[in-house]
């Protein structure tokens, strides 16, 4: 006789993201582009009605996709599938539960529902994987119950600088605490905005307690390589692919250059893969956008 | 192949929960390697496929040129694990899906069978091979075995339903014993490793 089963808990909230590591997760907006992405290897797919350079360009309120196009993107792929809700949004939050998405990313690139607080999440039986720009927003999104953390980066920018900047920010973070001695822990938790106990753990593991994947601004391999060189345990590719003029060569290419990111004939061959005439999506320079145009700033 | 005094464990590090399979069989004596070309396959006494997405990785398989070696190393007699990705990779076929597998276990796996990831569980699961005490078993959007050829093992249920098996040196798990820090079930795979070993070194 088996004993009793435990559901939510965070062993297999947290567990699913392990499951995902070294893979590429990839935004899509229709069941179609699902297929593109599962053929090309990618280990989930985030179902979205518009991808974050479309979003940026139309704005508006971008709120959580109608559940009927989430449901047809899960019925198309075996793949695990996540959804965003607003920053906040409990009301959302509890929807994407009812439907069975496999994972909820609490975004900023949804415009927030409350520019002061993020969701508890804890109490969801569905996993959440937050953004976050540093090791105290980390932190603070970990100790609200989110089971992966990505970092932000600027989302449709098609411009690594700003993954880069928060990946190594998260890193160096993690570094400072492994080095400092044990009684400074206490002034670190404080300088950090984030729990003790959550912050111990860091210093003693030299690693978040969850697993942390890149966002924002992959759209090459080269880009994944680099970010898995960074620390990155997997890549989420947003506008990268289908705003892409070959979007199945460049899923394939960047599945391929995260899988052998060490292995630089590897990453050469999945590049040279890519027709010439497929071009990456255009990108834009963070420094000519105004600062309401920054997604990466939304929730703290 | 590997000739030194301990067996060589090697994890499939194309994609998934690679370091928790390399930290526990650490942690339970054996020299672990990650397996990602067809060099390194040649220098393991063993292969572990950890969990993950199978789609994905028998893809990588493929692309990587490790599908036919693999075959041909496990129909040699090297001891094979698969845990949950890992074992739907190593079945016979997989139930309503056109899904290439590996075919090194007779066996029909069906995916996501306990349902999506709100439905992952933890279960003390009574497992007779590894002793009275119930085993913490990890489900994760997990299969289960719809199917055994002759010659399979059911090793444990849940819900009546096989989830895991053993076929000679092939070994298949639903859960995740990686993500648990109970190491009974590496325990028993360094058994199968060092039984298989003479047989294995001499061909």
């Amino acid at each position: 006789m088996n004993g009793q089963s435990q559901t939510g808990t965070d062993t297999v909230k947290r567990g699913l993201a392990q499951m995902l590591k070294g893979g590429v997760i990839m935004d899509v907006v229709t069941p179609e582009q699902a297929k593109i992405a599962e053929e090309a290897g990618a280990v989930a797919v985030m179902a979205l009605e518009r991808i974050p350079a479309d979003i940026r360009a139309d704005g508006g309120v971008a709120r959580m996709s109608h559940p009927a196009l989430i449901e047809r993107i899960m019925q198309a792929v075996s793949i695990p599938v996540m959804a965003k809700v607003r920053i906040g949004h409990i009301g959302e939050a509890r929807q994407l539960q009812a439907l069975g998405v496999d994972y909820i990313d609490e975004s900023e690139v949804l415009t927030p529902a409350d520019d002061m607080y993020h969701l508890e999440k804890a109490p969801f039986t569905v996993p959440f994987v937050c953004g976050a720009r540093d090791l105290g927003e980390a932190l603070r999104r970990i100790a609200e119950g989110a089971a992966m953390i990505r970092s932000k980066g600027e989302a449709g920018s098609g411009n690594i600088v700003e993954a880069v900047r928060h990946m190594r920010a998260i890193r160096d973070g993690i570094a400072t605490l492994a080095a400092v001695p044990r009684e400074e822990l206490v002034a670190r938790a404080r300088d950090l905005g984030a729990p003790l106990e959550l912050v111990r753990d860091v210093a003693t593991n030299h690693k978040l307690p969850v697993v942390l994947f890149c966002a924002g601004g992959v759209s090459t391999p080269a880009d994944a390589a680099l970010m898995m060189e960074l620390g990155a345990e997997g890549i989420f590719v947003g506008s990268g692919i289908f705003k892409s003029t070959g979007p199945a060569a460049f899923a394939r290419a960047i599945v391929d250059a995260t899988t052998h990111w060490q292995d630089a004939d590897v990453v050469l061959r999945a590049h040279t893969s890519i027709p010439e005439d497929a071009k990456a999506m255009p990108g834009l320079d963070i420094r000519q956008l105004h600062e309401s145009q920054l997604l990466a700033t939304r929730g703290n | 192949m590997a000739r030194s005094e301990a067996p060589v464990v090697g994890v499939l590090a194309l994609q998934g929960d690679v370091v928790e399979h390399v930290r526990a069989f650490a942690r339970a004596g054996a020299t672990v390697v990650e397996v990602r070309t067809p060099a390194d396959l040649a220098r393991v006494d063993a292969l572990v496929v950890p969990g993950g997405e199978s789609t994905t990785v028998i893809r990588l398989l493929d692309r990587f040129g490790l599908t036919q070696p693999v075959r041909s190393r496990v129909a040699a007699g090297m001891p094979f694990w698969g845990t949950c990705m890992g074992m739907i990779v190593a079945a016979h076929d997989v139930a309503e899906l056109a899904q290439p597998t590996l075919d090194l276990l007779d066996v029909t796996v069906r995916r996501n069978a306990f349902g999506r990831q709100v439905d992952s569980a933890e279960v003390p699961l009574a497992i007779p091979v590894l002793g009275a005490e119930p085993f913490p078993a990890v489900f994760i959007r997990a299969p289960w075995i719809e199917r055994t050829g002759p010659g399979v093992e059911t090793l444990a249920r849940r819900d009546g339903r096989g989830v895991m098996v053993r076929q000679r040196n092939v070994l298949g798990t639903s859960f995740h014993p990686e993500l648990t820090g109970d190491d009974r079930v590496h325990d028993y795979f360094l058994g199968m490793v060092r039984a298989a070993r003479p047989a294995a070194a001499s061909a």
